[in-house]
């Protein structure tokens, strides 16, 4: 089963509820698809590291080749190539791969060669595996470290939580794509709203079935249960303001495995979570 | 010897403009001629590389010497395999810029920002 | 015209908050939101006039002409981002993975596939004449776009209100949108979080800032719910020799002032005290 934990923005709780489900399931997998701020592993401080690089191909120019015809420089929509006094210059970081001029060369003067972007990290806390896709600072994209480290977890059976980069850009839609359900994170706050709106649309977008888990609760707010009795969303958990997760938390602390009361909530809202999916399961088979 | 000035509009009187790969126009100056021509910079449109692009249109016009507030490490990378020199502008107008050069009233350029990699897709 | 840009590693570290703060405390005349992913500063800051709006348009996206298709399947084959696909014997992309690279066009016998522009997201100027306020939102699936903020930016520069001072909201992140964000700017100031995330954000953030050696100032938001790792970013902040603007309690009041769609400086809060204080530390920073 594959759980994914979004939000339409950073900073909403999205690493503190994965965390905590993937820490209370025990034999369950953490996957940290956030690439590009990676925190999960902050808080899991697993052991028995195994590190694999992910590399992208780029081109490579055999300068002795080259005949200066700069069809490669013409076609680079992303400009990622130029032509000066007869030499051909590739820049590595705007490229994205898209292999386009060593198909058009007509001298053979391109070949490819693996560029690092990035790094996968498996390891173990507890009884969780905890995989972090890694960028490195600096590149464009981290969609193929994504690729990468789902396809690591295709073939899994254990319960596979998946923390999701912030915003609603097509490396969320990445994320999401194999989820069986998806956990929206919001705050109660006109701006959690606004945020939870564009999550909303995403997983609307795909088709996925999804719920609401409220952090941060306010006695007088009631902006996100508006929301979601409005467009019918299940409200699966709400998550009080508490300085003392706030600080267990901001140690980098698993507030599930330090406090009785947080493995509680957690653990219930692992088990709403699991009931709606079978229904799910039920209802479309 | 030719000089390359990124501007804002196609008028002497108007500012050097403040990025280089976005610039609308690049400004084209002949001293042996002592004549001047605007060029489009193809590059200001793109998602991404514009800073590329631009200094391979720049490197095109056969420029000796580029005057501009900043210049970015690809487009540096680009100059760095070719004679051109970078000058620093000043505040004001391209005319003042060039008088400046001219006159040897401006320096090199030394310091490269990083670049918007990959700027748009993903 | 001076310009003082607010960035945080990450979202939701009350980086909005703030601008908002400042903007009414400036009676700043013109100011953006280059949080193009998540723009939330339009929530706060009631304007009376309608926005112009522009379309914004980032690279091509490829389309396919089912009537020309020979199905061959060359295009599938080289697309290196998955974005081609059969359905039912039908070819089709998918705008999403395409990346607008043009290979399937290029390796396309019957000209069946062609590059067309592709609308990313939408530019919104709100022009009074003596205040002007540009953002943008980008469409859902757009990537985060460095040249979309560099527009927003120029927006707001377009129309001369004659201010003095500009305030803009930054882009979460490291990438690119937030170097589009530094340039050309005179402050960065940086609103951190006393958290372990936050620490790791604010060292990956400052970093940035240096490449374009641009002033770089930094203040903790809700600094009361970590008392230790506020020392920590004060301690950090000294050890670099970066300026410590102040520091900003957690304050439920805050929350509520934000809920009904006014600025924290515009009721009593301590934290809207905070924020004046971190306001003016930052304009003797800009020699205001």
């Amino acid at each position: 089963m594959k759980l994914a934990v979004l939000s339409g923005k950073g900073g909403t709780g999205k690493t503190l509820v994965s965390v905590n489900l993937a820490a209370v399931a025990k034999n369950s997998i953490y996957v940290d698809c956030d690439v590009e701020e990676p925190n999960g592993h902050l808080f899991f401080k697993p052991v028995g590291i195994k590190n694999e690089t992910v590399a992208i191909k780029i081109p490579i120019v055999d300068a002795a080749l080259c005949l200066g015809c700069r069809k490669c420089v013409d076609f680079c929509k992303f400009n990622a190539l130029a032509a000066i006094v007869n030499k051909l210059i590739v820049f590595d970081d705007i490229c994205h791969s898209c292999g386009g001029c060593i198909m058009l060369c007509p001298n053979n003067a391109l070949t490819e060669k693996d560029k690092v972007i990035g790094e996968i990290n498996t390891g173990i806390s507890e009884e969780v595996k905890v995989i972090s896709g890694i960028l490195n600072t600096g590149e464009a994209s981290g969609i193929p470290i994504i690729k990468e480290v789902l396809n690591k977890i295709a073939a899994e059976e254990k319960l596979i939580l998946i923390d999701c980069p912030p915003g609603s850009a097509c490396i969320v839609m990445e994320s999401i794509k194999d989820a069986d359900y998806c956990i929206l994170v919001a705050e109660p706050t006109v701006f959690g709203l606004h945020n939870l709106k564009m999550a909303y649309e995403l997983v609307g977008l795909f088709n996925k079935p999804h719920g609401v888990v409220i952090n941060k609760t306010l006695a007088n707010s009631h902006l996100i249960e508006d929301f979601c009795d409005e467009n019918k969303i299940k409200i699966l958990s709400k998550i009080p303001y508490d300085s003392e997760l706030g600080t267990l938390n901001s140690n980098g602390e698993i507030a599930a495995r330090k406090s009785a009361v947080y493995k509680e909530l957690f653990s219930s809202l692992l088990q709403t979570v699991v009931k709606e999916v079978e229904h799910e399961t039920v209802t479309h088979s | 010897m030719k000089i390359a000035i990124p501007a804002d509009e196609k008028i002497l009187s108007s500012d050097v403009c403040m990025s280089f790969g976005r610039a609308p126009y690049f400004y084209i100056y002949e001293t042996m001629t002592k004549m001047g021509d605007f060029i489009e910079n193809e590059a200001a449109s793109s998602p991404g590389g514009a800073g590329v692009k631009a200094a391979q249109i720049v490197v095109d016009q056969h420029a000796d010497i580029l005057i501009t507030p900043r210049c970015g490490e690809n487009a540096a990378e680009v100059f760095k395999a070719t004679p051109l020199q970078i000058y620093k502008s000043k505040n004001g107008s391209i005319a003042d810029n060039l008088d400046a050069y001219l006159n040897d009233k401006l320096s090199q350029l030394e310091n490269f920002h990083a670049g918007f990699h990959g700027v748009a897709g993903n | 015209m001076k310009q003082l840009l607010i960035l945080s590693g990450k979202g939701g570290t009350g980086k909005t908050t703030l601008a908002s703060a400042f903007i009414k405390l400036a009676q700043a005349q013109a100011y953006a939101d280059c949080d193009v992913d998540a723009p939330n500063l339009h929530l706060v800051l009631e304007e009376s006039v309608k926005p112009k709006k522009k379309d914004f348009y980032g690279m091509p996206k490829a389309e396919i002409n089912l009537l020309l298709c020979a199905k061959c399947d060359r295009c599938r084959e080289h697309c290196r981002f998955d974005a081609i696909s059969i359905k039912d014997d039908v070819y089709q992309i998918d705008p999403f993975a395409c990346e607008g690279c043009g290979v399937c066009e290029a390796v396309c016998p019957v000209r069946a596939i062609a590059l067309k522009p592709d609308i990313a997201g939408e530019l919104m100027l709100y022009d009074n004449h003596d205040t002007v306020f540009s953002t943008a939102q980008l469409k859902m699936g757009s990537g985060t776009s460095g040249m979309l903020v560099t527009e927003v930016k120029k927006a707001m520069k377009s129309v001369d209100v004659g201010a003095e001072l500009a305030i803009i909201d930054g882009s979460p992140g490291i990438g690119c949108p937030v170097i589009a964000s530094i340039s050309g700017v005179d402050l960065v100031l940086i609103v951190a979080e006393p958290s372990v995330s936050g620490i790791s954000d604010l060292e990956r953030i400052i970093k940035t800032a240096q490449v374009f050696h641009t002033k770089t100032v930094v203040c903790v938001n809700k600094y009361d719910t970590n008392l230790k790792n506020t020392e920590k970013i004060i301690d950090y902040c000294k050890r670099q020799g970066i300026p410590f603007m102040g520091k900003v309690p957690y304050d439920e009041k805050a929350v509520k002032a934000i809920n009904d769609g006014v600025t924290i400086v515009d009721i009593y809060c301590d934290a809207g005290y905070a924020a004046q204080e971190v306001f003016n530390q930052a304009m003797k920073e800009l020699n205001f």
